[in-house]
């Protein structure tokens, strides 16, 4: 058989185009719909469903990080939470010089208030996460229960560190005056600040994924989640991206921290470790390693979090663990399944 | 060999408690094709493994371009201009075939005339280049896999076992694809257990046993001896066509 014939049958050959997974996509919406009817009042459901997304917001920004960290450098990071509480803190520091700003209604100088609180929980919480990797988990790759073990410590360590730094009291941190109160729409209540959540929660989603699907280094990080060493047999240092996700991985839990300190206005050192369940719960549910997943994830396990404290709210802390149960069951590497693993 | 590209001395490589390489010794001459050949579990994917410092060679020598690589990292490795066609393709199934064979470019963007030179081997990758890579067939897998390979100019490609598994049409267009590379100059070191193909794109044979080379000559010559082959690869050539 000669090239060309070969060539022809082979482009002939009827395969599947690209094909988008909607389903996943889809349930959000679907849990929303499936809850209107019994929450009964449209204003509620508003109410409920703004919260839910506000909340999912939150743990997305949180657990973001974790998922690629998990997913690219298969490193089981139990110690995540504690950038959380370092954002929450680091918040608080740097909204106090700012309180002339903060107390004001107007929403310029309210959201500008904030500006460098974010910038400060950020960035050290990143600078908390490059000392995590190198001095923690970097002796550890490749040894799961050796990782496990010393990144609890690492959570313990830190937030004993804050302890004797900022004393063991839980701390009051208001938010901003401007994100106080709500708006009505349609009958509801809606919270200012939960709004505020939800655009940074977009924005956040966005610029992940435009950095994921756009530019070089998003494509090595996800090829890197899928086959590390052929990345590197193609040529690149997998290390050097390893550190800069870790570190763009505990930024973002900074933010996550952030956003839930003022949310609930109070800071303490346990912050993190008590939503690391959460987190392990919603990247497991999106597919270790996706980020729309947790995105997806993060949205579910929130709304149907508060759909059901309203319904039930006995059955609240266990409908979380019955989600992750049904989705592994449906799809038993997650909603979008990136590694093998 | 004084044209030799790659020259493997005494290689001795380790995985886990097992010693698998036991003092690899053979030489890749620039711009031929050298085929390495041997049973299954004779050491050939270990020693392209160890070659790209996938494995690490735990004695012995590995020289390219008069230069040590058997301590580098496998990303230096990439960047002295090794290429690597894994056995298990390694595509990253996830990402679509343009955006492969973007990562591969190192330099910079594709160049078009070689994508289009690309192309002409495998129109099934102009075809799917916005499909995700995971959604291919076997054989497109593997023309992905092959293409981010020579994508760029590289100075050595080491390929594990092309044809295995895909169906005759499509190891007639690999074939071709070998042997333009050839023309085009390109220094190859190729595993192959489909003896036609390597009696078709081979110009020098390594014939591994045991994690040595058990015999090193000209591919015309091993495929002229009815009899070598049988002792070194348990097969008869008619056996194979």
């Amino acid at each position: 058989m000669s090239a060309a014939e070969s060539q022809t049958l082979d482009a002939g050959a009827a395969l599947p185009q690209q094909k988008t997974d909607y389903v996943p996509i889809l349930l959000p919406f679907a849990l929303a719909l499936v809850a209107y009817p019994f929450v009964g009042s449209f204003s509620t459901w508003l109410t409920l469903t703004l919260a839910g997304l506000a909340m999912g917001m939150m743990i997305f920004a949180m657990a973001s990080g974790l998922t690629l960290v998990f997913g690219l450098m298969d490193v089981m990071n139990f110690g995540h939470g504690a950038f959380i509480s370092v954002g929450a803190y680091l918040a608080m520091v740097a909204i106090a010089p700012m309180a002339g700003y903060a107390h004001t209604d107007a929403l310029g100088p309210g959201l500008l208030a904030l500006l460098p609180a974010i910038a400060l929980a950020m960035i050290g919480s990143a600078a908390a996460g490059y000392v995590f990797e190198r001095v923690l988990v970097r002796p550890v790759y490749g040894q799961h229960l050796k990782q496990i073990l010393i990144t609890m410590g690492g959570l313990i360590v830190t937030e004993q560190v804050l302890y004797a730094a900022f004393g063991p009291q839980i701390n009051p941190l208001p938010r901003p005056e401007a994100l106080h109160g709500s708006i009505d729409f349609a009958g509801a209540a809606i919270e200012k600040y939960r709004l505020f959540v939800v655009i940074v929660g977009l924005v956040v989603f966005a610029l992940l994924q435009f950095l994921l699907t756009q530019t070089k280094i998003g494509l090595l990080i996800r090829a890197g989640v899928e086959n590390k060493e052929m990345v590197e047999a193609l040529g690149y240092r997998i290390r050097r991206l390893f550190v800069g996700v870790f570190m763009a991985g505990s930024a973002l839990a900074g933010l996550g921290g952030l956003l839930w300190a003022f949310n609930q206005e109070q800071a303490h050192a346990s912050m993190g470790g008590e939503m690391m369940v959460l987190t392990f719960i919603v990247i497991i549910i999106g597919g270790l390693g996706s980020v729309g997943g947790c995105f997806i994830g993060a949205v579910l396990v929130a709304l149907l979090n508060n759909y059901t404290a309203f319904l039930l709210p006995k059955a609240a802390l266990v409908s979380t663990i019955l989600l992750m149960v049904v989705v592994l069951l449906w799809r038993p590497r997650g909603l979008y399944a990136v590694t093998s693993r | 060999m004084s044209d030799a590209l790659l020259t493997l001395s005494g290689v001795h490589t380790h995985i886990g408690r097992y010693h698998i390489l036991h003092g690899v010794d053979f030489s890749v001459p620039k711009g031929r094709t050298t085929m390495l050949l041997g049973r299954n579990g004779a050491g050939k994917t270990t020693t392209l493994r160890t070659i790209m410092g996938l494995w690490r060679a735990s004695q012995g020598s590995i020289n390219f371009e008069g230069a040590s690589i058997e301590k580098m990292d496998t990303p230096d490795v990439a960047r002295a201009g090794i290429a690597l066609v894994p056995e298990t393709m390694a595509i990253f199934s996830d990402l679509t075939v343009r955006e492969n064979i973007v990562l591969a470019a190192r330099d910079g963007p594709p160049d078009e005339r070689r994508l289009a030179w690309i192309f002409g081997f495998f129109p099934a990758l102009k075809k799917f280049w916005l499909s995700r890579a995971g959604t291919l067939s076997g054989g497109q897998k593997q023309m992905l896999s092959i293409a981010r390979a020579i994508i760029e100019e590289r100075k050595l490609i080491l390929i594990d076992e092309p044809t295995k598994g895909l169906s005759p049409a499509i190891v007639g267009a690999l074939i071709e694809c070998l042997q333009e590379l050839k023309r085009g100059g390109a220094t190859i070191l190729l595993v192959e257990q489909n003896f036609r193909v390597a009696q078709e794109v081979g110009d020098l044979v390594c014939v591994m046993d045991s994690g040595r080379i058990a015999h090193a000559g000209a591919m015309a010559d091993l495929a002229a001896d009815d009899k070598l082959q049988q002792r070194l690869l348990g097969l008869s050539l008619d056996s194979h066509q």
